[in-house]
């Protein structure tokens, strides 16, 4: 990159700069502390919008559950700020920088969120956008916009701060967001049955997740992954593990976690994670961490989850390696990288009727396989159009999502 | 009615019969309205003081009718108002003289069970309530109660992102919502989502949930499901002032505790629904709470606890635990009574809905006390105090001249209020017709003609649910173009480079 790197100290600033790249159809690249940058295809930008220091908590009332933030504020900064108030952002971001040869904890908001990223705990708790209630952005037009509000209950207008969770920075630049906070749980007990097939993994987590428990997250790993965990009770049976957390005022997961062991010992033999296990364990799953491996490709796929074994089983027999969360509903999967595997890895997910994500590949292989799931004709146009409309020279983040024609 | 609609266009109005005749060959007679008699039926949605003739009415039975209709509509420029069951309270399914009106009544079918993915599918004419009556024998419902439930189509609900009285803990319509199929006016069907979570692309599911009716026409629609909770807690708890019930609110949530359903109401609505009713509510206080928490046995019993710790500290006049499931009912029995019992002492109520930060309650009720006296017209307060979605029932006569433009200039007042103090327009019904004009007290223009530009990408022409939503109707080719002021933004100067 020969170009320039910009760092706005303000929305009016940001908006000058992006009005006259879109007065001259310059191409910008978009980044926050850049720990997702390799997520994508490549950006064929001449300048970089550096929005790493608009960082700081605008706005946080916890009696009102809202917080409002600038973009560029890393993730652990709103965590520990929260954390003072016994609050949480209950999407519980990931943090995939090592995943994508980034440093750890170096995440901010605005990335978590131009992808919807979420943890384990969206199978109950809902995915980023679900916890998105306003922002303010700059078009491609340069233009600045607000929508929403900091209220949780608001149909005032389109939903534009849910449209642009999720776009990857190719509608706007976004420069603040209002988020739902929630209380954080006071106690929260994980246990794990061991050596369940994946089918028979799944059908445990569908049984627990419809009961009347209150799982907060449920997880299967394969032996081989289960192996490489830092957390004793789970390395050590040499086997699967199927993992389900429970969250909340102590009687409640005290009795909770009674009726569910016994529940689950009908499976197979029952161990308990307590406080820092448990967190030391969820953290692995939520950050993708026995796929961080300088050689694999990495694919992440969200299927109907009761379908999330039948991943397991055709990746695994693809020479694969392949994890389940969000009860079965995402399948991470970790594979030698081909074309050919990483389509045909990504077809399993359209035969269930999901869809892929390539979240982790060399350029070589992202020049061949899409990074996100080729949408039908309809609906890719649709989409094309809503691009047009915020950012009609396609000056942001231009071929991140490959949406060009 | 005091508000500008777009003008008829009189080609379309001319054309008619051709146009009815070309429709008579995509849907079967009965499924037709054409004669002012059967036009009545559909001339209003629940926002009843705004009435128009549709040009006609059609009601298709599959997708494919749909998508040949729109494509229709869009050959002879006939502007399109979808409705579901019309309960909307805010004009989105108000007709338009020169529009046709698309009733998705006949979308009537659960398509898809599935508990193993705890999730249903069916057709946007299907009730909310039903949807929880197919699952409930196997101990699952689905969570966004609107208080027109048993009358209100999912459809209607996606469209204006409908909430209710439990969303506090499990969230609107729009954090329940798995799928959609919708036309667009071009006549392509789109599918998004699935049953599976996070749709992939553009959030489309985001965008189409509350964007009332004006983006395209919803054909399916897939919901997650939830199992019913274990055990449930109801308290009902009456303060002598408003401000210590505002304060009660805000505590409870400061300490950690979502309950899943957190009302109010004023002294006004008590008595009202108390000689409506009969549900045994005390009579001499200012404020009554009703606080539901539901989860696991324990969990419930504990939280239950620390609400009446919390009340007793602020003073509270009554603290009442419901011991029995007939108790419970009766506690909500009032609350669910209250726009009745307010029709009864009143000729006619309208009500409001707008949303503003929990902690500002106390201050907003009693600037709405002020506001009312001011415009000489009784105001009446039920609402959801957990997410500060107020719902005010202005009390007026429509027989007395000029009630009714008082009515709407009080409502003006208090929304304009819920905007200034952080608030928004609307919670939980939609801006339709009724807020269209007081979009500019939150939105810039810029801001505006940005969500018109999103409008532009599903329907060029304009032609759905004109007139709803957007105080100014810019023309798509107009919006598209952008307006390069180049050299007043010198790139070299800008600091910091």
């Amino acid at each position: 990159m020969t170009g320039k790197t910009f760092r706005p100290v303000d929305e009016t600033e940001l908006a000058g700069v992006v009005a006259w790249a879109a007065a001259d159809g310059v191409p910008l690249e978009i980044i926050g502390s850049g720990s997702k940058r390799g997520l994508g295809h490549a950006i064929d930008a001449d300048h970089v919008i550096d929005m790493s220091e608009r960082t700081g908590i605008v706005d946080y009332e916890p009696a009102e559950l809202v917080l409002t933030v600038e973009a560029g504020t890393k993730i652990a900064a709103i965590e520990t700020q929260l954390g003072e108030a016994n609050q949480q952002m209950a999407f519980e971001p990931p943090d995939y920088g090592p995943l994508l040869d980034h440093p750890a904890a170096t995440a901010t908001i605005g990335g978590t969120m131009a992808g919807n990223l979420s943890g384990p705990r969206r199978v109950s708790a809902g995915a980023a956008r679900d916890h998105a209630l306003g922002m303010e952005a700059v078009t491609g037009r340069g233009e600045v916009i607000r929508a929403g509000g900091r209220v949780v209950k608001n149909v005032t207008g389109y939903d534009l701060t849910r449209l642009l969770c999720g776009s990857w920075g190719t509608l706007a630049v976004v420069t603040r967001f209002s988020l739902k906070v929630l209380p954080a749980p006071e106690m929260t007990r994980t246990l794990i049955v061991a050596g369940l097939t994946p089918s028979a993994g799944c059908r445990v987590m569908g049984e627990v997740l419809a009961s009347q428990h209150e799982v907060s997250a449920a997880a299967w790993l394969p032996a081989d992954m289960a192996a490489k965990s830092a957390v004793d009770y789970v390395s050590s049976p040499g086997t699967t593990v199927t993992a389900v957390r429970i969250e909340g005022p102590p009687a409640s997961v005290l009795a909770r976690h009674d009726s569910l062991r016994s529940m689950l010992a009908a499976h197979g033999p029952v161990e308990e994670l307590h406080g820092h296990n448990s967190g030391m364990f969820w953290k692995e799953v939520r950050d993708v961490a026995a796929f961080v491996t300088p050689e694999a490709a990495v694919m992440r796929l969200s299927v109907p989850p009761a379908s999330g074994a039948v991943v397991c089983d055709r990746v695994t027999a693809s020479g694969g390696h392949a994890f389940l969360d969000w009860g079965g509903g995402l399948a991470w999967c970790s594979f030698a990288p081909s074309p050919a595997t990483a389509t045909a890895i990504r077809d399993i997910a359209t035969s269930l009727g999901g869809h892929a994500t390539l979240i982790r590949a060399g350029e070589k292989l992202k020049a061949e396989v899409p990074v996100f799931h080729p949408q039908p004709a309809a609906r890719r146009d649709l989409s094309r159009r809503i691009r047009e409309g915020f950012d009609p020279r396609g000056i942001l983040n231009p071929g991140r999502m490959a949406m060009e024609v | 009615m005091t508000i500008a609609m777009p003008q008829p266009d009189p080609g379309v109005l001319a054309a008619r019969d051709s146009f009815l005749g070309e429709l008579a060959g995509i849907v079967p007679p009965d499924n037709m309205v054409t004669d002012e008699a059967g036009l009545k039926t559909y001339e209003c949605d629940g926002l009843s003081a705004y009435r128009e003739l549709p040009l006609g009415v059609a009601l298709p039975e599959t997708t494919g009718e749909v998508a040949r209709i729109l494509e229709l509509c869009r050959r002879y420029h006939v502007k399109v108002v979808p409705r579901g069951s019309g309960t909307g309270l805010s004009g989105g399914a108000l007709p338009l003289k020169d529009g046709l009106l698309l009733g998705l009544g006949k979308f009537n079918r659960i398509l898809d069970i599935d508990y193993a993915n705890r999730c249903v599918t069916v057709q946007p004419g299907v009730t909310n309530l039903a949807i929880s009556q197919a699952v409930d024998h196997c101990g699952f419902y689905y969570a966004p109660d609107p208080s027109s439930q048993l009358a209100c189509s999912i459809g209607g609900n996606v469209a204006e992102n409908s909430g209710g009285v439990h969303c506090l803990k499990y969230g609107v319509t729009t954090n329940n919502l798995l799928g959609l199929e919708i036309v667009l006016m071009s006549g392509e069907i789109v599918r998004i989502g699935g049953k599976y979570m996070d749709s992939d692309g553009y959030d489309l599911l985001g965008i189409v949930t509350g964007s009332e009716g004006l983006l395209g026409v919803i054909t399916e629609v897939t919901v997650r499901i939830l199992p019913k909770p274990a055990s449930v807690s109801t308290l009902l708890i009456g303060f002598d002032d408003l401000a210590s019930a505002g304060d009660c609110v805000t505590r409870i949530i400061a300490s950690g505790i979502i309950p899943a359903g957190l009302e109010l109401m004023d002294r006004a609505a008590v008595h009202a629904t108390e000689d409506f009713c009969k549900a045994g509510y005390p009579l001499d206080v200012e404020a009554l709470l009703i606080c539901e928490l539901d989860g696991p046995g324990p969990e419930v019993g504990e939280l239950a606890g620390r609400v009446e710790e919390i009340a007793e500290d602020l003073g509270a006049h009554t603290i009442r635990r419901a011991a029995s499931e007939e108790e419970r009912e009766r506690f909500w029995l009032g609350r669910k009574s209250a726009f009745p019992a307010v029709g009864r002492i009143s000729p006619d109520y309208y009500c409001i809905d707008g949303t503003i930060p929990r902690g500002r309650l106390a201050e907003v009720l009693t600037r709405m006390e002020d506001l009312s006296t001011r415009h000489g017209l009784g105001v009446v307060n039920v609402f959801h105090a957990g997410d500060g979605n107020l719902h005010p029932l202005i009390m007026y006569d429509i027989d007395k001249p000029g009630d009714l433009e008082k009515a709407e200039a009080l409502a003006r007042d208090i929304l304009t209020l819920c905007v200034e103090v952080g608030g928004v327009l609307s919670g939980e019904h939609g801006i339709g017709v009724e807020k269209r004009d007081l979009m500019g007290t939150m939105f810039s223009d810029l801001d505006l003609k940005q969500q018109q530009r999103v409008k532009c990408a599903f329907d060029p022409d304009g032609l759905l649910n004109p007139g709803k939503v957007f105080p100014v109707l810019h023309r798509c080719a107009e919006l598209g173009h952008m307006h390069v002021h180049r050299g007043q933004v010198p790139f070299p100067d800008l600091p910091r480079f």
